[in-house]
């Protein structure tokens, strides 16, 4: 594997950096890696964290898609494929999930199932799951490093006290392997199953938090529940008691967008804009 | 780049672009030139070069212009720059006695060896307009510089000064802090905390300047309590001394203006002996003119060492708390992050509360 000056933007010693880091996150399943994280020409929050981690294991054949809250054509998600298409010649871009080496996203996890070859990187705000109950980083660590996440099960207990359901949407907090509990980026609820036992990396980089962990292919994801109140995902409940389909391709097994019409009523829509595509060009 | 997706953004995307270039070049005026920048908006260029993290007026100069005056942006731009620059060598550490001043003074004594040198300061300057700036004549402009050398004698300002803290520091009255640890590049290492102090200290020098002034009043207005006084503030400029390649002596390579700032603060038991109490110290250094940057960040200094001594009890004293927060260019990129679409995190929330709500509505 060759690591050009003119290929993948960031210097050797970044690169190198950044794949140990990622290295060690595979072998400890759920662990936050702390990494000296480089300042992009993209501003810390759209995804500095992602592109340095893409543009580390980006090599030249690569195939890459990068999707914002499903799409490929979001602002931020054009940005920041213009910028690696142009660090990386030689490296492909496509809006095709099943023709995609290296997955860039923000907030999602694709629909069509992933199958091994690909690799998951996601741009993630907060890396800890504790740091809903816990402001202080030097404190969080300590928690996790004696595993003690009674404070979040408490959280988790209160909230079904007042509200009977735990009022964490995304950002769930699940258990990687047993030991270390993750914060998946704020992907849905929707997506937190397609990470357990998963074929393909799943690869978590903060950019501003400097930290990089990762859930290695195969590996149990279990989301924080209990007996008596199970992990639910996102219903889509409609008033005559069914469930919202897809307005366009008819789906009935996708997150859904709910857009307001000017008379008041709700469009639902596929948010992932190229499983939407898939099936509507399966029917044509 | 092979086959580039193109839908709706790209097209949104360069049109944005554009417009801003429209505002840009908007107006009657003539192109804004890099050299008056960085001459004549100087304290605007030094925030920038010390926010970037690099000492290069020249670009600065450039990413304030590019940034429509914005020093967030500048110095975002420019430090982006920066991160991408190798790193050639490492020097041996600077020390602010060798600063060549042009301006010191300290408010702990009356009279100082070598004197108390005013130099350029705002500090007593009336805030009412300049009209007459508005239509300002180019000879007039010109000629202040050229009235202000022409009877200067070579010998009138001395090169450097003693040290104010010196003289204390030979009563034996500072409690100084341990010198002993090694610098730390925050640009190449990973936060992890507890901080060393060299690393809090560099962290503070890119710091946003509103964000440490605002942490360090904090501290001054009593959560704290810190009774400073300024033992010595010195703008100058710092000969940048590099190990030679063969014979690994220092030669003088350049020199930067520097600000720097002591402060003695309350004076505590002293740390680590049974000795006498003495007086605690603070420190500040940043890249050019910046005084209220280099006091402020001399206070949370002081402030964070306490915290360290006898615990964290107020937010300047905590310094997870003060690193994490006073960088402007991580604050503004995550600030500015809530404007990407949401819809996604929105979407589940909205279904988790009506979830909520219709499990209530079953089993109220």
């Amino acid at each position: 594997m060759t690591n050009d000056d003119d290929f993948g933007f960031l210097d050797a010693v970044a690169v190198r950096e950044i794949r140990r880091g990622l290295l060690k996150a595979l072998a400890i399943p759920g662990y936050q890696v702390p990494y000296a994280s480089r300042e992009m020409p993209v501003a810390r929050g759209f995804g500095t964290g992602g592109m340095q981690v893409t543009l580390a294991i980006a090599v030249p054949g690569d195939q890459l898609k990068v999707i914002d809250q499903g799409a490929d054509d979001s602002v931020n998600a054009v940005a920041l494929r213009r910028f690696i298409g142009n660090a990386c010649p030689g490296m492909a871009t496509t809006t095709r999930t099943a023709e995609a080496t290296l997955i860039q996203t923000r907030h999602r996890t694709p629909e069509r199932s992933l199958v091994p070859g690909q690799v998951m990187v996601y741009q993630v705000p907060y890396p800890d799951p504790l740091q809903i109950v816990e402001p202080s980083e030097a404190e969080r660590r300590r928690m996790h490093a004696h595993g003690d996440y009674a404070r979040l099960w408490v959280k988790l207990y209160e909230d079904v006290v007042r509200y009977r359901e735990v009022a964490l949407s995304n950002r769930y907090p699940a258990r990687v392997h047993g030991r270390y509990i993750i914060d998946p980026s704020p992907i849905p609820r929707w997506d937190l199953p397609k990470l357990h036992r998963s074929p393909v990396p799943h690869l978590f980089a903060a950019g501003r938090e400097k930290k990089l962990y990762a859930v290695p292919p195969h590996t149990d994801v279990v989301p924080l529940a209990f007996d008596d109140v199970p992990f639910e995902v996102e219903r889509f409940a409609a008033a005559d008691g069914g469930r919202h389909r897809c307005a366009r391709c008819g789906a009935g097994d996708t997150f859904l967008d709910e857009i307001p019409l000017p008379d008041g009523t709700r469009r639902w829509q596929c948010n992932d804009q190229d499983r939407c595509d898939e099936r509507m060009e399966a029917m044509a | 780049m092979g086959y580039v997706a193109v839908r709706g953004g790209e097209a949104a995307i360069t049109e944005a672009i554009r417009t801003l270039e429209l505002l840009r070049t908007a107006g009657a005026a003539d192109p804004l030139g890099v050299d008056q920048i960085r001459d004549q908006l100087r304290l605007l260029v030094d925030r920038v070069m010390a926010e970037g993290g690099l000492h290069d007026p020249q670009l600065a100069a450039l990413a304030v212009k590019q940034a429509f005056g914005d020093p967030l942006e500048a110095s975002f731009i420019l430090r982006a720059h920066r991160s991408h620059l190798p790193r050639l060598g490492e020097t041996a550490a600077h020390r602010g006695d060798d600063l060549r001043v042009v301006r010191r003074i300290s408010s702990a004594f009356k009279e100082i060896p070598g004197g108390q040198v005013l130099g350029p300061s705002t500090d007593y300057l009336q805030r009412l307009f300049r009209r007459e700036l508005i239509d300002e004549s180019p000879e007039a402009f010109k000629s202040v510089v050229k009235d202000w050398f022409k009877d200067l004698p070579d010998d009138a300002v001395p090169a450097t000064f003693p040290k104010v803290l010196d003289l204390l520091r030979a009563e034996g009255l500072l409690d100084d802090q341990p010198a002993g640890t090694e610098a730390v590049d925050i640009t190449r290492s990973t936060l992890a905390f507890p901080i060393p102090r060299p690393a809090r200290l560099a962290h503070m020098a890119r710091g946003e300047t509103g964000g440490l002034l605002a942490i360090a009043y904090s501290t001054m207005r009593g959560y704290g309590y810190l009774h400073p006084t300024v033992a010595e503030l010195r703008v100058g400029w710092l000969p940048v001394r590099l190990p030679h390649p063969l014979t690994g002596e220092p030669v003088e390579a350049g020199e930067v203006l520097i600000t720097e700032c002591e402060i003695i603060a309350t004076h505590e038991a002293h740390q680590g002996s049974d000795g006498p109490p003495r007086l605690s110290l603070g420190y500040g250094a940043c890249f050019g003119h910046q005084e209220t940057k280099a006091i402020a960040m001399a206070m949370c200094d002081r402030a964070m060492v306490s915290g360290e001594q006898r615990g964290a009890r107020h937010p300047a004293e905590d310094a997870e708390f003060v690193v994490c927060h006073i960088d402007g260019i991580e604050a503004m990129g995550f600030c500015s992050h809530y404007k990407l679409p949401h819809y996604v995190t929105f979407q589940s929330d909205l279904e988790n509360l009506r979830t909520s709500r219709a499990k209530m509505q079953a089993a109220p």
